[in-house]
């Protein structure tokens, strides 16, 4: 799905925070850098130090603990280089120690002279690993980038989608000024995590949270309306399909059916709103988000207005039955 | 569908002025074009999906237009990567 290589050196300019931070720094074998870290999974290496090889998962991120630590030092202190050496033959793509043990000076000596890095961190192992998996999932995760604007709005995750020129940016914008918040303009990156949540947030940190408005230019929304307006990311729980009027397609008036788009396996409701001089489209879109709150709590508003109908007219002709108005009886 | 490839010459790679001259460009074909960079794909009507590439020097794009007048939409875009967008 991504055919970029994902190395030990962007594991370390991953920008990470709170809980996920794995605060790693490379102390050793720095040549290695570049090294391709090519799956989500972690090993410890415990069973190799000790000299058995066979199903060896040299391929994932080895993750050395207390006791790979003080097995190493073991190895280190009785001559066991050779152990160590043969490990560093496999291409490994890098050892991280937790903890913040420092490495023995064999090992280190040894990863230097096989340009195999070595990260460490402060974490304890478990903790580490936990926060690695995590991080490595959503790395690993499927993705694609869909071209729409993402906006927060009442807590829902809004991605208005439709043609160029449409005016998805301009609704975005006024959105903005209501008092809501923008994720990403213009390239929206989707990334599939835990099967069925979809995490979307802006391509570039670069240039995250920059709009283009025709007429204006490229405006810096932070610097404009404040941090208050922005954020990194948010699941996408709602598309709204912004589309010229089409006098001859018909438009759902009622709502009891719902339209889904299927993004990387995952289906979220769509909306498809016409847009015509006079439309407000931002309060549409305001109360679309209300209304999918109300639908998330359980209270589906078209639905719920159909059963009462069809409750008052059961009542209706059950009065007619019961003082006898109906001439079929 | 035609696809061309090309190679980014202008040394500052796409700013926001050859971002602006692509969509300037795209934007009088009715065909959809896509510039794709190491498998990312975006909409070459867009400025800020442009720019998102992140496309500096000696980078190969492969231009991607579908549509009635494709022939020309590709072949207008990439003339503007040939004269390395007015620059240097």
């Amino acid at each position: 799905m991504n055919p970029k290589r994902f190395t030990v050196l962007d594991l370390l300019d991953l920008d990470l925070k709170e809980h996920d931070a794995l605060e790693l720094r490379c102390i050793g074998g720095r040549k290695g850098l570049g090294r391709e870290i090519s799956g989500p999974d972690i090993n410890r290496p415990g069973l190799a130090l000790s000299g058995f090889f066979e199903s060896f998962a040299y391929e994932r991120i080895q993750l050395i603990g207390h006791g790979e630590a003080a097995y190493l030092h073991m190895l280190a202190t009785q001559d066991g280089l050779t152990e160590i050496h043969k490990i560093f033959s496999y291409p490994v793509p890098c050892f991280i120690i937790a903890n913040g043990d420092a490495p023995e000076p064999q090992f280190a000596a040894a990863a230097e002279q096989a340009d195999c890095p070595i990260l460490a961190s402060k974490l304890s192992s478990t903790e580490l690993a936990a926060r690695l998996m995590r991080v490595l999932a959503t790395v690993f995760a499927p993705k694609t980038s869909v071209h729409g604007v993402l906006v927060e709005v009442y807590g829902i995750g809004i991605l208005l989608t439709g043609d160029s020129g449409v005016g998805k940016s301009e609704t975005a914008l006024e959105l903005i000024e209501r008092g809501h918040r923008l994720v990403a303009d213009d390239v929206v990156e989707i990334r599939c995590v835990s099967g069925n949540i979809l995490m979307g947030s802006g391509a570039n940190k670069v240039i995250g949270h920059h709009m283009e408005i025709r007429g204006l230019g490229i405006i810096n929304v932070t610097h404009l309306f404040g941090v208050g307006a922005i954020r990194d990311k948010k699941q996408v729980q709602l598309i709204c399909k912004l589309e010229e009027w089409d006098a001859a397609k018909v438009y759902d008036r009622i709502g009891t059916d719902e339209m889904s788009d299927d993004i990387l396996g995952v289906r979220v409701p769509r909306l498809d709103i016409p847009v015509k001089p006079g439309r407000n489209i931002p309060i549409i879109i305001e109360t679309a988000a209300m209304n999918e709150r109300l639908k998330k709590m359980g209270y589906h508003s078209a639905r719920e207005f159909n059963q009462n109908i069809l409750r008052w007219l059961e009542s209706e002709s059950a009065r007619a039955v019961y003082f006898g108005r109906d001439e079929s009886i | 569908m035609i696809e061309k490839t090309t190679v980014i010459k202008n040394r500052a790679g796409i700013h926001a002025r050859p971002a602006a001259m692509i969509v300037q460009t795209a934007g009088k074909f009715a065909s959809r074009i896509f510039l794709e960079k190491d498998g990312d794909r975006i909409n070459a009507k867009s400025i800020m999906g442009i720019i998102t590439l992140g496309a500096s020097y000696d980078t190969p794009i492969r231009i991607i237009a579908e549509g009635p007048d494709e022939e020309a939409a590709a072949g207008a875009v990439e003339q503007l990567f040939i004269r390395r967008f007015e620059e240097d």
